[in-house]
């Protein structure tokens, strides 16, 4: 069974993403003290969103200068701490800048 | 009114204030996921229906991938687990937060609401977690995410091309947005995101490992840089969990 039926595929997305969010609240009654499995649900999301942008996020712009200056534009501003919004609407500013200007 | 049902009612018009700029935020993001779900081969409706039964930004965008590439429906649901493992920790905190004698209906209910902005807002109040506060963050949140994908899935078609493929770069801002901050602050969590950012290249480059689907290639290298960083540096209990910006 392969993800081209969609509506099959949103609900396998929808049940598991549910899931995730759901059971801890339902079981869960101490905190989770196992130093290893805290780390490691702490280290996760930075792990999976970096490998989710590099290299695609590069490689998924119009071209290969306007995918490098939109993740640099986004970095910089990420570090000056500017707000999540803004930083995703400057970056594509840029992508955009590039491609129309160059 | 009985004086429950007013505090509850004045809880949830807080929350429902503390939500807005959520659902605004939402709303620009997500209208990029609607382009490119469109151009994935989802209509305007499963579009949205997509979102509105995910609610999950970084989730959904790897899903698109696993779609796009007909990858197996295991795939699907293993990159879920992986991606979305976060509200897990997330929803282990707020379980901490809850009064204990807090219902049944309510925890099933409150799961739904579960994302990086209204953990982040709801974490942060002082004493206990009222659910009718997650509540009004969550429906005035979940409408920006939902009608900003459809509103993206509708009018990506007659926006020029030259926007659409910027949009594109909206989703991985905000990822960016997420992660410097928190790398900035902790130089454990530098070293796990330059690790996976030269894995991931390596993966992408090396001619028999470029085989490997997008979807695997991102588990594989959660898996490898989150798991050795756990081996080398556990966390106490007594260290706060929450880095950055959530």
């Amino acid at each position: 069974m392969d993800a081209t039926n969609i509506w099959l595929a949103i609900a396998v997305m929808a049940s598991v993403t549910y899931a995730i969010r759901m059971l801890p609240l339902v079981i869960l009654k101490r905190e989770i003290t196992e130093p290893h499995v805290r780390a490691f649900l702490h280290y996760v999301p930075y792990a999976t969103l970096t490998a989710m942008t590099i290299p695609a996020a590069i490689l998924d712009a119009p071209t290969l200068l306007a995918g490098l200056v939109g993740v640099s534009v986004a970095v910089l501003l990420a570090l000056w701490r500017v707000s999540l919004v803004l930083v995703a609407a400057i970056a594509s500013l840029a992508v955009w800048l590039v491609e129309v200007l160059l | 009114m009985n004086r429950t049902f007013l505090r509850q009612l004045i809880t949830f018009f807080q929350g429902m204030y503390a939500g807005i700029p959520i659902g605004l935020g939402y709303f620009a993001v997500s209208f990029a996921f609607g382009i490119q779900a469109r151009a994935a081969g989802l209509s305007a409706f499963q579009a949205f229906l997509l979102s509105g039964t995910n609610l999950t930004s970084a989730g959904q965008f790897a899903g698109l991938a696993v779609i796009q590439s007909a990858g197996a429906l295991a795939t699907l649901a293993l990159t879920q687990v992986v991606i979305n493992l976060r509200y897990c920790l997330m929803s282990c905190a707020l379980s901490q937060k809850l009064d204990p004698q807090t219902p049944f209906f309510h925890r099933f209910l409150m799961a739904c609401g579960v994302t990086d902005e209204i953990f982040g807002v709801s974490i942060s109040v002082r004493g206990r977690l009222s659910p009718y506060y997650l509540y009004g963050q969550t429906v005035v949140a979940w409408p920006g995410w939902a009608f900003g994908t459809l509103s993206g899935a509708l009018a990506g078609n007659i926006l020029p091309d030259s926007v659409t493929a910027a949009l594109g770069m909206a989703l991985y801002g905000m990822f960016v947005a997420i992660v410097v901050p928190a790398a900035k602050q902790d130089r454990k969590i530098l070293l796990v995101v330059l690790a996976a950012a030269l894995l991931s290249l390596i993966f992408y480059y090396t001619p028999v490992l470029s085989t490997i689907s997008a979807g695997t290639r991102i588990i594989l290298v959660t898996f490898l840089t989150a798991g050795t960083a756990a081996f080398l540096f556990p966390m106490n209990p007594t260290k706060e969990a929450s880095h950055g910006r959530n």
